[in-house]
């Protein structure tokens, strides 16, 4: 569904907006998820990052409840949530970004650094899923 | 200023969380469908991205124009020209995450409010990765 895909994205880029016109900083989940547990030491504070994070769960369960039920249908199995899981979060580390961050905010910022990052996620994304699907895994 | 930049950190959540709820960007199957280029591609992470690059991209004009930020003492951002094997290894190996459960971390987080047991078991396997990532000191 292309326009509520294009909805959702302007919502998300003021999210990012808003953030680093009032606070200075990159809306980047995976390094305030990171910071809000005390395993990053970079980024906004701790009590802004679990701010942030109750505030995504909290518009996540707005739009459920008041606008459309969301539909979501997760993976078959809990060892491609678990493998997944993992990479997802060693690899942001690594990377210092996610979709969010090199996607969102870094891209729009012409950063060089989070076009490479953000083209070898989609592609190693494409592989893999490609991948999956030629071993039987498609879901 | 900083309860103010609290009630940002909030309301920058709760539009973001808002965001992935309507954009369907909270279906694993969806984004896993956007990486399906050679089967049944979905195209909606690509309208996603693009509505909130474009918004972004007028956050970045504005910025350039304004010397600190509304409510705190100075911009602080990354480098963005730095280009190394981590970057690219952590990278790859989030996209092969990514790809395998269909979710990142804005939408596993968010995910905990629909579908608590599997979003559950994704975020806590995340923290994990994070917290290896930590303890290893690379």
């Amino acid at each position: 569904m292309p326009f509520e895909g294009l909805i959702g994205g302007l919502l998300i880029g003021l999210a990012a907006a808003l953030l680093l016109l009032g606070s200075g900083r990159i809306a980047g989940i995976s390094g305030i998820a990171a910071r809000a547990l005390s395993l990053s030491q970079s980024g906004i504070s701790a009590s802004s990052a679990w701010m942030f994070m109750g505030g995504l769960l909290l518009g996540a369960i707005a739009v459920h409840f008041l606008i459309s039920p969301i539909e979501s249908s997760f993976p078959p199995s809990n060892a491609l949530l678990i493998f997944g899981g993992l990479l997802v979060g060693f690899g942001t580390r690594l990377g210092s970004g996610c979709t969010s961050g090199h996607g969102v905010c870094g891209m729009s910022r012409f950063s060089r650094r989070s076009f490479v990052a953000t083209l070898t996620f989609i592609a190693s994304g494409i592989t893999t899923v490609a991948l999956a699907n030629e071993a039987g895994w498609a879901w | 200023m900083v309860m103010r930049r609290a009630l940002v950190s909030l309301a920058s959540g709760g539009l973001f969380g808002s965001g992935l709820a309507v954009s369907g960007m909270m279906d694993p199957k969806r984004v896993r469908g956007f990486l399906d280029i050679f089967g049944d591609w979905d195209p909606t992470l690509a309208f996603v991205m693009g509505g909130a690059t474009a918004v972004m991209a007028l956050g970045w004009l504005i910025q350039g124009r304004m010397p600190a930020p509304a409510f705190a003492d100075e911009f602080q951002l990354p480098g963005t020209r730095l280009i190394d094997l981590r970057l690219v290894t952590g990278s790859a190996m989030f996209g092969i995450g990514w790809g395998l459960a269909g979710l990142c971390p804005g939408p596993g987080l968010a995910a905990l409010v629909i579908e608590p047991m599997s979003a559950g078991i994704f975020v806590a396997s995340m923290v994990a990765g994070m917290a290896v990532h930590r303890a290893a000191k690379l």
